[in-house]
């Protein structure tokens, strides 16, 4: 990826996405969905998946929830 | 709902409360029973909520954080996250499990807490811009600046004369300083989802003049 691409890639926003407060308030349910099956979780909920995959204090937040939940079911 | 739509809030139709596992009713029935039990099961979950606070720790990893401030940290992070998770205790609707529903406040508590602690030891003056440094922060290779030297010029004048005072302090905070999104909302008194969506705003303006001004190529948009 070359650099305008870069920086248009940062500038994009996804219209699916739901913002903090709304994925965090179903962060819980989305990670035991992600655990049992990723893809499901993204097709059922894509706004949380959109909001993910931009927002990086969110992201750290599902993955360490992931981490916690997929530790004690493993 | 996306955010594009609302500040705040918003529902999700379909989601429907479940019948409670056989754990999560004892974990809601013992910290809402009486004293003893209620005594018994806080001291429990905070074991757990300390040991999940202290993995969290380790796992974020370079936090500039050591030893006994760090593990201070683990336990103000569970301490907090309990009295969340008990106050809260009545509003658990069954959707998670129990654990995994309570879990989730002692991760919100630790990036909280990590966000705070960033101003006793802040690794950014947040007087003199360099936007250079955006460059550097988007990977842009310094061999190639031709082919983005422009646009970053471009960018730079949208962000002084596009967007608002209050969405241009923190982009510039965010992608100029580097300042972490939740250290920014503790030194403005503000909240994650707040600054979220003024960035986000802030992103889709720019994006939307560079676009108009031939910078960007309109057919990536989504």
């Amino acid at each position: 990826m070359n650099g305008p691409e870069k920086l248009d890639r940062f500038l994009l926003t996804d219209p699916q996405d739901v913002g903090c407060e709304q994925a965090m308030d179903l962060l819980d349910v989305y990670v035991e969905l992600v655990a049992a099956d990723p893809g499901a979780a993204a097709r059922r909920y894509p706004g949380i998946a959109a909001h993910l995959a931009a927002c990086g204090p969110c992201a750290e937040d599902f993955a360490g929830l992931l981490a916690v939940v997929t530790a004690a079911t493993s | 709902m996306a955010i594009a739509d609302v500040t705040v809030g918003g529902e999700f139709p379909g989601l429907l409360a479940r019948p409670l596992d056989p754990e999560s009713a004892e974990w809601v029935r013992s910290l809402t029973g009486t004293p003893a039990e209620r005594e018994a099961a806080a001291a429990r979950l905070h074991e757990v909520l300390l040991r999940i606070a202290r993995s969290e720790t380790r796992r974020r990893g370079d936090l500039r954080i050591s030893g006994a401030e760090l593990d201070d940290l683990a336990h103000q992070a569970a301490a907090d996250a309990l009295m969340a998770i008990a106050s809260k205790v009545g509003q658990f609707r069954g959707e998670s499990r129990f654990t995994t529903w309570a879990y989730k406040f002692v991760i919100f508590e630790v990036s909280t807490k990590i966000g705070r602690h960033f101003w006793r030891h802040p690794t950014v003056a947040l007087g003199t811009e360099d936007w250079d440094r955006l460059a550097d922060r988007f990977g842009l290779d310094p061999a190639l600046e031709p082919e983005w030297r422009d646009l970053l010029d471009a960018l730079h004048r949208a962000v002084d004369e596009d967007l608002t005072d209050h969405q241009r302090k923190v982009f510039v905070a965010i992608f100029v300083h580097g300042v972490p999104l939740d250290a920014l909302a503790a030194k403005l008194g503000s909240n994650r989802n707040a600054l979220y969506k003024t960035v986000f705003d802030a992103r889709r303006k720019l994006r939307s003049v560079l676009v108009a001004s031939g910078h960007l190529d309109n057919g990536s948009s989504r």
